[in-house]
This record gives structure tokens, C-alpha cells and sequence, in this order.
């Protein structure tokens, strides 16, 4: 591990948080690499908190133009259509990340990262992805796996009032401080394939529902090649007929996958609720730092929350 | 539609917002974000560098101004036209009275202290505006929903005072790396910088009487022409050696404890002190908050801790510095973390204490956040308790209080849950703030003043800051301006007065009323008289009680349990580690797990989880995510 101390700078800057997780821990952070795919309002929450925290340097991948609608839940593109028409979304979160902590190297990069070349992936220690469809979501972990390099994935989703967390840190060994010493902790996470495979019925009966609405609507997506995130109430019947056809397969009862979840899913459309990217990108900030730093017990490997019930929730499905 | 009910009581509210700090920035943010167009911000503070890891909407070029302000002009680039209204105020001003408050839905608290928690409780209580408070410190955080007649408000759980330590702990027996500091800072730095008038014995115990002739003021005195460097080691050996030595005489003492041993100078830096040329270049303009003591002597690292000769040196050379280069400064200084040179001498000074009394050696870094009483602080766990303040704002809004909740972030998973909501609890039918309570007050009225009581119950226990006590239809003090000189002469004297020896006595049996017009609050007190009181367990001669917790009814489960007597989560411990999951919270935490684990059978959504306090370490206070103002208060020796 590298020796050397961190500036008077950044310890007058990060001294608060030192005070949380270390000296080490920050330099560890100072040198990591971070991708994100995709960005929305949950996904530049995250963005913000992990440059506030000081990473080595944060690369943003979202071609898609700013556009009104892509301004909903998003507080670093100023409100000026003469300083983001015509501009990527990566382009202009970027110039708005920089200024939230100049010691932090912030870049846009072009292009899909589904297609990227796998040499692009071994830059980054850890990768998020938000705004994709599942085949992307998995062909990114794939991609991730297969390099020599430990690559942490995470996948994060936000729809109306609720949102969801994957994480994948293939096989994680940390030191886990207890009351009564250190023990070292051998964590191994299954890819979003495998753990998306996991037969319904072999879950645990008091799971979030919203596991498996998701799922429905993943899979809807899909099929039906809509772009992630742009259903409406319209799509209602034909979801149920997709719920009904999945809970057969997987011999589950539909009442187990609430019409409601999707009544409201539905209804929100692309709508975004800020409360809940805040929370969501709160929670995957610290993951991220976690994984990254090597401190603090990783969730493992699903995160839900939902307004409905108040409650944010690990699941672990394996 | 439910949802477009929701967007105009967003739109039509009107939301007050205390604090503009960690939670503040972040929850301005998502309020714009979310569709508010009237927020109003009080803070009285201007931003810091050490803000700027979390607090996002400042820059570095925005260090000194406020920062109410900077964060309405940063949330207004992405969210134009939307009505913030910056106060650069302290909200405990007269002019933020009850009918100010009167104006908004909503009032959401991003505070860092308990007094002014306090104060806008009582406030929102008399202007019936539902309050939604909140705290953070490091992972960990809480919202909590307080609506008058529905739910408790703020101050239905006694919440943990300020820890304060009994004065012989500070001057004579330390066992506690912080009863250290609190000696160097608010003694020893007091007696040499800070302000002479002040009384302050360094090392009287009030059980000893073998110290109270001793002539202590003329050490400390410095002759003009004095050296400073003599002065120094006068001072080191005279702190450090000669007064632990007498403190060994009495064995009593020491009968049950670990004796401390004296540090003389020749003991410490045994080699020929060769103290470095500490006078920076003459063309070196170091402002005096800079000015520091630690590249003289190598010390780059303010993790690094320092052995007792570095100590020492450290010790001598920011004593002379302060000598040679701030002497305008003496006489008039209290400690500030953020003063280099204060910190610097204030950490060697407690170091070389604690070496006298085998007591582990701290770092700088760590002395200052014990002496400074820094709060450690990330900004997920601000984003994500802000996200959970304005789901709660917007069901309040909706005036939909059945399901609001209370929301602990937790940093390690409680049956699965990292956010565990729960319901708030009913009003404390004994709180003196929202029930109208009276309170039981045990002190001995013959020898009790009416200052002590005003001082150190009405004002600090109580929280009232412009009383005003009446003994049935007698006003016996009334705090303020603007009173005619023959009224205040009256109170002036009365203050001096015993309780029994006032106009209107007040003796065993008699019942106070205290009335605070700003906080729109009244309370009443019934005296007990009592003679003799515990010198450790009860150093102000005074107990308050009746401010108990709740009764174990009210609040509906679905299996008919109710809500343990003790539903607090406490926290942090006085000395914050800097890393370590320390054995406390862990215990808490386990604790916690236990007795949620009891509550396995409940399935409803909406469970009532009892929580445990953690309160069998008498020392290891712990407050709830609250900085811990002016511990050395009660260190005034009568």
C-alpha cells in the first residue's frame, strides 16, 4: 500500500469524513477509478456523493441530449437552454460534478458501454449502471466477471416512488471489526444472471415484492424493446398477462407480485421522485465507498426501498 | 387522482427550513427538485472550508459568507424561479417568534445542537405548525415527525444533556484521556490566555482542604521582563511535577486508584533543552490562527502521537510562541479548534497530563475533535435523511399523520432493514413541554439561591432563555432588558437570595411557575427540600425530576404490545473514535437486534419496535447525534 500521506489540502477538505473512516480508507478512495452508465436522477445523487467523497477520478457515460425531460430530478444542469442545447448529458453533468470537489477528475466518455471493448473496463474499480435494459444490465456484469482485475458492479433503478440496488463484488474478502476482534469475511456474489435465475419459488416468502415487479417489467422492456423507464398505465394489461405467464412458469402465486406495485409503477411513466433518487443514491454512495475502501460490512446484493412502507431493505438472493 | 393532490399541496406550501448546513443543503436541493416554491432558510453560520465535503452547494470561494444565502443563489441555478427566502439569523432571535412560525405548513429542522431543537419545538408546539426534526453523525441518522396533540414532540423523551464531568474528576483524579483535554482547554489554557477574572483553581477538589491557601495566582502570573522560555518550564514543572506531587500527600485519594506520577522537565527532555529558533522569518506574515508550532519540530502528521518528550516540546515552544507573538491575545482568549496554535498546546498539555496518570496518549487529530466536540459527518447519510425529511414533509403536508414515521438509518442491517421506519409515538402525558406537567425540583431552600435555580435548572435543564418565575401571584425574577431599575434591583436581589429567604419564600411544598414569552412555554415546578446531596452523583446540590418517560399505552400493535419505557437510540459516544466500530455502538447495535428479534411474530407493516437505551456506563454518555455545547459550564467551582 502506497505510503504516502495526504495533502494538508485534502485533510483540511476531508477532514470530517476522516473522522468516519480513516486516513487510509481516503487514500484508498483518493486512487480509485469509478464509471457510471446512464445518467438520471438517482444516478448523479450517486455521482455527487462519490466525488464529494473524493475518488481518484468518476467517468460518465450518457450520450443522450439534455432535453426537458431529462432535466426532471437533476441539480447539475443549470436551467440555461443556451448552456445545455445541443450537449450531451455526460457533457454537462461533467463541467457540474468538477466543481463539487476540484481535487476529483471528472470526464465524459462517448459511446454505449454494452458495446465497449473489455480493455476499457479494466480501468475502473468499481462501475454503475443506471437507465439500461436487462440484456445490457447483464452483458455490463458479464464484461466485468471476466476481467483478471476485481471489478465492482452495481445496477441502480429508480421507478415513482421506490428503487432498486444490485450489487455484485464477485468474491470480496474485507476484515470485519467486532466487539470482540477482527475476523476476516469471505463474501461471494453471484452475477445478475444468476441471481435474476434464482427459481421465485425458492425465495423466501416475506421477500420485497417489488423484487419481482421489477423483474416483470425488465422483462416487459425487453420484449417488447421499449427504452427502460418509458412505460405508461397503457401497458397495464398487457404487464399483468407478462405477470401472469412468469408467476406460472416459476410456479408462484400471482397475488405474490401485488397489481398495485404496477398501478403505480405505471402510472409514474418516467417520472422521477427526488426523494427517493436522494435516499437510493445515498445508499449506493456508501456502498460504493465501502467496496472501494475495504471498510464496512458490503450489502449482499439486493436493496429495495419503497415510500409505501417507509422500509429500505437487503435481500439477499443467491 | 392522489398524485395531483400531492403536487399542489407541494405547490401551495409554504416550508420553513432551520439549519443550511450538512442536512440543509441537501434537503433545499430535493425540496426544489421535488416541486416547493416557497422555502424560507434560517442560519446564522458562514461556511468553513471543512463544510465543503458535504455541504455541495458551497464553493471554495464561498468560505465566510452565509450560508443560507449562497445556498438559495446555488438551488436557483437549476431550479429558477421558485421563491427561497434566506435568513442569515440565529433562530433563536425574538424577531422568529410564534407568529412567524404561525405562517408555514411545515417547519424542517437541519440543526447540529440541542438547544435550538429545543427552541423550535416549543416554538412550532404554540404556533401548532408540525415540526420534522433530524440528525446525522457519521452512517448514522434519524427523522422524526412531531405534530402537537397527535404525535410526542421533540422533547417528550428527556434527551441526553451535555456531558459534564464532577470538578474533582477534572482537577484531581482524571481517568479519561477527555477529562484530560477538558483540563487543558478549559482550565490550564483558560488560566494562562483566557480571561483572569475568571475563577479557576486548577487543582482545588473541594474535599481537599490541604489546597485552599495555597497562592496559585502567582505562578501564573508572567513578569513583563520574565523570559519567556523560563516561564515555560516554570509553568511545565510547577502543572506537571510539583502540583501532583502535593496532590500524592493525601493517600485518601488514592486508596482505590492508580496514583499518578509527577513529570518534571529534567524527567521529560533529559538532553539539554535546545529549543529551535521559533521566530518564523521576519517577512512571514502568519496570521495569528495559522501560526503553528508543528513544522518546527518536524510533527507533519496530525495522526501521528506524539511520545512525552514531543509532547513536551510542543507544550514549551506554542506557550513561548503565544509569548513572543500573540501577546495582545492574553488575557482575553477561549480555546477555538480552529485556532492552530491553541490547539496545538492544548493537545501537549493534555498529552503530558495524561502520561501523569497512565492515560493513553492522544494524536492532534484526535484532540481535536474531542476538544472542538467535532461531529464526523459524510454526505450520503445527509442525502439520504434529507430524502426521508421531505417524504415526511409531504405526508405531513397532506395531512396524512397516520402514516408518517420515524426512520433510523442504520449502518448495520436490523432484520434486513438499513431503514427501519417506525410509528411515532403519542404524546408523554408527564412532558412539561407539551402537557403542562408539573416538575419536581429537590434542593435545599435554605442554602440554595434563586440564581442557582434560575441558572443552572430554568435556563440550561429547561431550556428557557428569558424566564420569568412567579412563586402563586409574586414575580420573583424576570429576565430581560427594558425592565424599570427598581424592578431589576429587586430581582437582582433576589437572585442573591436563599429560596426560603425570598419575599415570597419558597419552602418544601411550593410550587414555582416559569414562563419563557419567546418560547410561548409555562411550566410549573414543585419544591422538595431536602438537606444533603450527593457530592459526585449530584455536584449542583439540585435534582430535577417528573420529566419522566412515557406511559406504556396508547400506541395500537397489532399483537397489543406496547413501547418499551426507553425508546431512544443513543449513539455516540463523548469521544468520537475515529474509525473503530468501538465496543459501544456495537453493543448497542447487538442490543438493538435483540430486542427486534423479540418482535419476530409481528407481520403488519407498521410494527412498533422498542429500542434500548444504552445507559449502563455511567461515563460514556452518549447524545443523540447532537454536538455537545460547553461541557466545561459546570466547572465553575463555588
Amino acid at each position: 500500500m502506497d505510503r504516502e500521506e495526504l495533502t494538508a489540502q485534502e485533510t483540511a477538505l476531508y477532514d470530517r469524513q476522516i473522522r468516519v473512516w480513516g486516513v487510509d480508507a481516503q487514500k484508498r478512495l483518493s486512487k480509485a477509478s469509478i464509471l457510471v452508465s446512464g445518467l438520471n436522477g438517482t444516478s448523479i445523487e450517486f455521482c455527487k456523493n462519490i466525488v464529494l467523497a473524493g475518488v481518484g477520478d468518476l467517468t460518465v457515460m450518457d450520450d443522450r441530449l439534455v432535453t426537458e425531460d431529462t432535466l426532471q430530478a437533476n441539480f447539475l444542469i443549470p436551467r440555461d437552454s443556451d448552456a445545455y442545447g445541443g450537449r450531451s448529458l455526460s457533457e454537462v453533468c461533467c463541467e457540474s460534478l468538477r466543481d463539487f470537489n476540484p481535487m476529483v477528475r471528472v470526464s465524459a466518455e462517448k459511446g454505449d458501454l454494452s458495446q465497449s471493448e473489455m480493455e476499457f473496463f479494466d480501468k475502473f474499480d468499481a462501475i454503475v449502471v443506471s437507465c439500461c435494459s436487462l440484456n445490457a444490465k447483464v452483458a455490463i456484469n458479464e464484461k466485468c466477471r471476466k476481467r483478471a482485475k476485481r471489478i465492482a458492479f452495481y445496477a441502480i433503478e429508480c421507478r415513482d416512488a421506490c428503487g432498486e440496488i444490485f450489487v455484485d463484488l464477485q468474491n470480496y474478502t474485507y476484515a470485519q471489526k467486532r466487539s470482540d476482534g477482527t475476523v476476516e469475511r469471505h463474501l461471494s456474489y453471484p452475477s445478475l444472471e444468476e441471481a435474476i435465475s434464482t427459481p421465485w419459488r425458492n425465495l423466501p416468502r416475506k421477500m420485497s415484492k417489488l423484487y419481482f415487479a421489477l423483474r416483470v417489467i425488465e422483462r416487459f422492456e425487453l420484449s417488447e424493446g421499449r427504452t427502460p423507464g418509458k412505460l405508461s398505465s397503457s401497458d397495464f394489461p398487457s404487464i399483468l398477462k407478462l405477470r401472469k405467464e412468469l408467476c406460472d412458469a416459476q410456479s408462484l402465486n400471482e397475488s405474490h407480485v401485488p397489481e398495485k406495485l404496477f398501478e403505480r409503477i405505471l402510472h409514474a411513466g418516467s417520472k422521477l421522485h427526488p426523494p427517493i433518487c436522494a435516499i437510493l443514491g445515498g445508499i449506493l454512495g456508501q456502498e460504493v465507498i465501502k467496496a472501494i475502501s475495504g471498510k464496512g460490512d458490503p450489502l449482499k446484493n439486493f436493496f429495495y426501498f419503497d415510500t409505501a412502507d417507509g422500509k429500505g431493505v437487503i435481500e439477499d438472493i443467491s | 387522482m392522489g398524485s395531483d393532490s400531492k403536487a399542489e399541496a407541494i405547490k401551495r406550501a409554504k416550508v420553513l427550513m432551520v439549519g443550511a448546513g450538512g442536512i440543509g443543503c441537501e434537503m433545499l436541493k430535493t425540496l426544489a427538485l421535488s416541486g416547493f416554491q416557497d422555502i424560507h432558510i434560517i442560519d446564522m453560520d458562514t461556511i468553513e472550508v471543512s463544510n465543503l465535503n458535504r455541504q455541495f452547494l458551497f464553493r471554495q470561494e464561498h468560505v465566510g459568507q452565509s450560508k443560507a444565502k449562497v445556498a438559495r443563489d446555488a438551488v436557483l441555478k437549476f431550479v429558477p424561479h421558485i421563491n427561497i427566502t434566506p435568513y442569515h439569523a440565529n433562530v433563536k432571535d425574538p424577531d422568529f417568534n410564534v407568529n412567524f412560525l404561525r405562517q408555514f405548513n411545515v417547519v424542517l429542522n437541519g440543526l447540529d445542537n440541542l438547544d435550538a431543537r429545543r427552541h423550535v419545538n416549543r416554538l412550532c408546539l404554540a404556533a401548532e405548525v408540525p415540526l420534522v426534526e433530524s440528525g446525522t453523525t457519521g452512517f448514522l441518522g434519524q427523522v422524526t415527525v412531531h405534530v402537537k396533540g397527535r404525535t410526542e414532540c421533540y422533547e417528550c423523551q428527556p434527551k441526553p444533556m451535555p456531558k459534564t464531568y464532577p470538578v474533582c474528576t477534572i482537577t484531581s483524579t482524571p481517568s479519561k484521556f477527555i477529562h484530560c483535554i477538558v483540563w487543558a482547554k478549559d482550565l490550564l489554557f483558560t488560566k494562562l490566555f483566557g480571561d483572569k477574572s475568571q475563577e479557576n483553581d486548577l487543582f482545588v477538589c473541594s474535599d481537599d482542604a490541604s489546597n485552599s491557601e495555597k497562592p496559585m495566582e502567582d505562578i501564573f502570573k508572567r513578569a513583563p521582563d520574565e523570559d519567556p522560555k523560563q516561564y515555560g518550564k516554570k509553568i511545565y514543572d510547577h502543572v506537571f511535577g510539583y502540583n501532583i506531587e502535593a496532590a500524592l500527600v493525601n493517600e485518601e485519594t488514592w486508596k482505590n486508584r492508580r496514583q499518578p506520577r509527577p513529570i518534571f522537565l529534567r524527567d521529560a527532555l533529559p538532553e539539554k533543552l535546545n529549543l529551535q529558533n521559533t521566530n518564523p522569518e521576519k517577512g512571514c506574515l502568519t496570521d495569528d490562527l495559522s501560526l503553528s508550532v508543528l513544522p518546527f519540530l518536524s510533527l507533519n502528521n496530525p495522526q501521528e502521537v506524539w511520545n512525552l518528550a514531543e509532547n513536551s516540546r510542543m507544550f514549551l515552544e506554542s506557550l513561548q510562541l503565544f509569548i513572543e507573538k500573540r501577546e495582545k491575545d492574553i488575557g482575553n482568549l477561549t480555546f477555538d479548534k480552529d485556532d492552530q496554535l491553541a490547539l496545538e498546546f492544548v493537545t501537549a498539555a493534555a498529552n503530558i497530563r495524561a502520561s501523569c496518570f497512565g492515560i493513553p496518549l492522544h494524536s492532534l487529530f484526535d484532540s481535536k475533535g474531542i476538544a472542538g466536540n467535532i461531529v464526523h459527518a459524510v454526505a450520503t447519510t445527509n442525502a439520504i435523511i434529507a430524502g426521508l425529511i421531505v417524504i415526511e414533509a409531504i405526508k405531513v403536508l397532506q395531512e396524512d399523520f397516520e402514516n408518517c414515521r420515524m426512520t433510523y438509518c442504520l449502518e448495520h442491517p436490523s432484520r434486513k432493514m438499513l431503514l427501519m421506519p417506525i410509528e411515532p409515538f403519542e404524546p408523554n402525558k408527564s412532558c412539561y413541554v407539551c402537557s403542562e406537567t408539573p416538575l419536581l425540583l429537590e434542593v435545599n431552600t435554605r442554602t440554595t439561591t434563586l440564581r442557582d435555580i434560575v441558572e443552572k435548572i430554568i435556563k440550561v435543564k429547561l431550556g428557557m432563555d428569558l424566564p420569568m418565575v412567579m412563586q402563586a401571584r409574586t414575580l420573583i425574577y424576570e429576565a430581560g432588558d427594558g425592565l424599570e431599575e427598581d424592578v431589576a434591583a429587586n430581582y437582582a436581589l433576589n437572585l442573591n437570595k436563599s429560596l426560603a429567604n425570598l419575599p415570597a419564600p419558597v419552602t418544601d411544598g411550593t410550587m414555582l411557575t416559569v414562563e419563557d414569552f419567546q418560547q410561548e412555554l409555562k411550566c410549573h415546578i414543585n419544591i422538595k427540600h431536602r438537606d444533603d446531596f450527593d457530592e459526585e452523583k449530584e455536584p449542583d446540590g439540585m435534582v430535577l425530576s417528573g420529566w419522566t418517560a412515557p406511559e406504556k399505552v396508547g400506541v395500537a400493535t397489532s399483537n397489543g404490545e406496547s413501547p418499551s419505557a426507553d425508546h431512544q437510540i443513543t449513539l455516540e459516544p463523548t469521544e468520537p473514535e475515529v474509525v473503530e466500530l468501538d465496543a459501544e455502538m456495537l453493543d448497542t447495535k447487538r442490543k438493538l437486534l435483540a430486542t427486534l428479534e423479540r418482535k419476530e411474530h409481528e407481520e403488519e407493516d407498521h410494527e412498533v419496535l422498542s429500542i434500548l437505551v444504552n445507559d449502563d456506563d455511567d461515563d460514556d454518555d452518549v447524545v443523540l447525534l447532537d454536538d455537545h455545547p460547553e461541557a466545561n459550564k459546570k466547572l465553575k467551582l463555588q
